[in-house]
């Protein structure tokens, strides 16, 4: 029989080790679904992993995706992992990201055409203010009524779904469009755009925010009292009351923080790669930006190499289902199986695996 | 008297500690049997391998002729074996009848087991309403809840881990007449307590263990307290000492502290009202969940009462956050060491930050000095003997009485002039428990007011100048402590309490009794 007992002290190896063979148990369990979808399984891990950065054919324009995509992800999910370490759900970063977008682009067509360098700035500010207010709501509820932030930041999200296609098609509709929906195309008004910094490596000013973001998490959860606070609350909420933490000031510092920073992907994202506002502009960064969290340990730096992983499956799957005819479906249930892993094999930091007869510990 | 169970050469290791070695004894029909013995000591490993609970390395175990070899607690209670656990396992939203049908292997219909519920109460004179939601129940009605349980089995052996931890001494009295008229009846009880009176005026065999191993047997009737204290400590206890002192000036002042009960099954605090003086201890005592989490939780800061409630000299205190109230010197230590006075999964290092960055100066300007907070827990470790391979460890790894000298260790070394403690010396064994005492004493000594909210009667009749009572949220007025006997203190507990002693007067050693023999055993 096989039992669980737990350790008296949390693994470090093991913390360490976990998400490397929970990758190595989705190439296999990932593996085992491709061959039952009839496709070659070495040939279809070899393309989420390996070719995006390497084959000769491809790697040219995925390699720069690499960072465009992973920025994003790295900016939502070091903002998610503040919350998630002191137990407080923002689920609704995507509707944030929206909304900075929102915000931000707005503040920059308001000023459309003029041509000085302050609009860049402007908008960038206007966009972490718009994911901040709409992560305010979840968070008023929550201190004001006691609501389920889980909840109410989700069903925000489908909110700003909605505003974003009335804006697409109504006051932020590019005038000379011809009636299509969609805003004028920022990245194409040097006032306003979000361009690649260094030529060839997709690196723009939301990816530099993003390691910018990790830097900055990484010492206030490890140097500062704040950080402390967080953790204490997330493990040990009578604890943390103890020592002073005020709950309503902790869930308005985590909403508030992982809104600006999900608004700021946003308007980094509509000035750069996406370049408008348009009615599909959100392609869901903000929920992968939970796994990216998780894959990361909720650790900064183990969240800027989990963003690039997650980048890399993104891009990757994207190849496969192009080159060798693997349905989006089985990419994304490909994903799934790596959060679902890495949530399954995290029980070995704290626990280790017994064989043998289970008693009751002392 | 016929032997019941004979337990010969149970020993029972576990990675790094043997709990148990080569332990043997005998239990007779009838018999009280005591199981004294330190924290650690191995007691709760023996009865839970009689208990079906862990199974024994080597040795066997008879009953009533029979190998006892149970696997499950369920064969054990097949083989006539119950027990009534230290902590409660109920279910505070269901009723009585509900909470003991499902701690039954095949329980009778409702009604049937409510009448079976009434007539056991009332055979053993333990008042139980079996339509009663266990939420609202006192501590000592909860433990009724679970000793009918056992008596509906009609147990042969009846194992009770510190039953008499959390009663008044009334409870404990009506609680003692039950397990006297069991014996009487055939039953034999394994009474596992470091109550040194209690098992005096109790048992009729006792066997002490220490370290795992079984170090003396006797009748507990013909030792006296303080060798029967030497057997399990292994060596003499020193007393704590003070020296008379006189009372300084008032340095707290709390005044018609009134909350409302923080959740559904808390206790409010109605019109609390007393002063501390410079130097003195306070001693609160009370029965569990009369409001000493809340009272604890009012002072430290976690939950802010009326304005004007809680003053320190001259100085509004009520509506300040927990830190600032550390900052002017009011510092705290609640019961709860898991999770409440430190965090379980944090090491020693974070936990030692945890409540004393500000007077310790552990952070500048919200950037903590980690160099400076090993430096503090290092200073608790070795200034209050926690024993710790170093301060990386996580607070959970820690026993729990070397957690709680390092909880109020943390406290005590940031020189307070306020310390409130709830129940410092919980689950600690007697040499913790002792050091603790003194180091409170000490530090009142050096000027400092400490309150001490406990329900242990003999901790707080030690250590304080002044005892008040604390019952459904009200306090008494604080009296002399020196003015008092068991019984005063026993009355000022129950007030409100449902007291109806069942049992005639005069069966058994009373309170009176116990008491001479405390002043006897000093």
């Amino acid at each position: 029989m096989i039992g669980l007992e737990k350790r008296p002290t949390p693994s470090r190896a093991w913390s360490y080790a976990t998400p490397f063979l929970a990758v190595a148990l989705t190439v296999i369990a990932g593996g085992l679904m491709f061959a039952a979808l009839g496709k070659d399984p070495v040939a279809a891990i070899r393309t989420i992993f390996y070719d995006p950065l390497f084959d000769p054919q491809f790697a040219a324009y995925s390699r720069p995706q690499l960072l465009v995509k992973a920025g994003p992800l790295i900016l939502i999910a070091t903002g998610l992992a503040l919350g998630f370490r002191a137990g407080v759900w923002n689920i609704g970063a995507e509707g944030q990201y929206i909304i900075g977008a929102l915000t931000g682009a707005a503040v920059g067509l308001a000023l459309y055409p003029a041509e000085t360098r302050a609009i860049f700035p402007l908008m960038v500010l206007a966009g972490a203010l718009g994911g901040w207010v709409w992560a305010m709501i979840p968070a008023i509820l929550k201190t004001r009524f006691n609501t389920n932030e889980i909840l109410v930041s989700l069903l925000l999200v489908y909110v700003a779904e909605n505003l974003l296609a009335s804006m697409a098609v109504g006051r932020l509709r590019n005038p000379e469009g011809g009636g299509f929906p969609g805003s004028r195309n920022l990245s194409q008004w040097d006032a306003a755009k979000n361009p690649e910094l260094v030529a060839g490596t997709g690196m723009h000013w939301g990816v530099v925010a993003a390691f910018i973001a990790v830097i900055f998490a990484y010492i206030l959860l490890n140097r500062h009292l704040a950080g402390f606070h967080i953790k204490l609350a997330g493990q040990a909420p009578r604890a943390a009351r103890f020592a002073g933490v005020n709950p309503a000031r902790l869930v308005v510092f985590c909403l508030g923080m992982s809104g600006a920073l999900a608004g700021l992907a946003g308007i980094f994202e509509v000035t750069g790669p996406a370049g408008q506002i348009s009615i599909d502009f959100n392609v869901g960064y903000g929920f992968t930006a939970i796994i990216v969290a998780f894959l990361g340990r909720l650790h900064p730096v183990g969240i800027a190499l989990a963003g690039l992983l997650m980048a890399l499956t993104y891009i990757g799957g994207e190849l496969a289902s192009f080159m060798l005819g693997i349905p989006a479906a089985a990419i994304q249930a490909f994903q799934g199986m790596l959060l679902f892993f890495l949530l399954a094999v995290d029980v070995l930091t704290n626990y280790r695996i017994r064989l043998g007869h289970r008693e009751v510990a002392r | 008297m016929s032997l019941l169970l004979d337990l010969h050469g149970l020993t029972k290791a576990y990675p790094g500690v043997v709990a148990n070695d080569d332990v043997s004894f005998e239990i007779a029909r009838g018999q009280v049997h005591a199981l004294l013995g330190e924290n650690g000591a191995g007691k709760s490993t023996l009865v839970k391998m009689i208990y079906g609970l862990v199974r024994p390395d080597a040795g066997r175990m008879i009953l009533d002729g029979d190998a006892h070899a149970p696997d499950s607690p369920l064969a054990a209670r097949d083989a006539g074996v119950a027990m009534v656990f230290q902590h409660f396992s109920l279910f505070d939203a269901l009723d009585v009848a509900e909470n003991i049908a499902l701690g039954m292997s095949d329980p009778s219909p409702m009604r049937d087991l409510a009448q079976r519920i009434r007539t056991v109460s009332r055979d053993y004179g333990l008042p139980l309403d079996p339509g009663r939601i266990v939420g609202d129940l006192s501590a000592g009605e909860r433990q009724r809840v679970e000793i009918v349980r056992c008596l509906l089995q009609s147990p042969r052996l009846l194992i009770m881990d510190e039953p008499t931890s959390v009663l008044t001494p009334q409870e404990v009295e009506i609680l003692f007449a039950t397990l006297r008229k069991l014996a009487a009846e055939g039953t034999a009880i394994l009474y596992i307590s470091h109550k040194l009176e209690e098992i005096r005026a109790l048992c009729d065999a006792a066997t002490i263990l220490r370290l795992g191993r079984v170090v003396g047997r006797c009748d507990p009737r013909d030792a006296s307290a303080s060798e029967l204290a030497e057997m399990m400590v292994g060596s003499a206890l020193a007393a704590p000492a003070r020296p008379a002192h006189e009372p300084g000036e008032t340095v707290l002042e709390v005044t018609d502290l009134s909350l409302p009960p923080a959740h559904a099954f808390g206790t409010p605090l109605r019109g609390i009202g007393f002063t501390l003086s410079k130097g003195e201890v306070l001693g609160i005592g009370g029965v569990a969940g009369n409001g000493q989490d809340e009272l604890l939780a009012a002072l430290s800061g976690e939950r802010l009462s009326p304005p004007g409630s809680v003053r320190m000299g001259g100085r509004d205190l009520s509506r300040l956050a927990p830190e600032a109230r550390r900052k002017l010197g009011l510092l705290a230590a609640p019961e709860e060491r898991l999770g409440h006075a430190a965090a379980p999964d944090m090491s020693l290092t974070e936990n030692a930050l945890l409540s004393g960055h500000i007077r310790k100066g552990l952070a500048r300007r919200g950037f903590i000095d980690w160099s400076k907070a090993r430096h503090f827990a290092r200073d608790v470790i070795a200034a209050f003997d926690v024993r710790t391979p170093n301060e990386s460890v996580a607070a959970r790894a820690l026993s729990g009485g070397n957690l709680q000298k390092f909880v109020i260790g943390r406290e005590i070394l940031q020189a307070p002039d306020i310390l409130v403690v709830n129940q410092p010396t919980w689950g600690v064994d007697a040499s913790a428990a002792a050091a603790i005492r003194q180091a409170l004493l000490d530090l009142a000594q050096g000027g400092a007011a400490v309150i001490v909210i406990s329900q242990d009667l003999d901790e707080l009749m030690e250590i304080s100048d002044r005892f008040a009572a604390l019952n459904e949220g009200r306090l008494s007025a604080p009296v002399p402590a020196a003015s008092l006997d068991v019984e005063r203190i026993g009355l000022m507990l129950g007030g409100a309490h449902d007291l109806e002693v069942a049992h005639d007067t005069g069966d058994g050693a009373g309170i009176f009794e116990r008491t001479k023999m405390k002043q006897a055993a000093r």
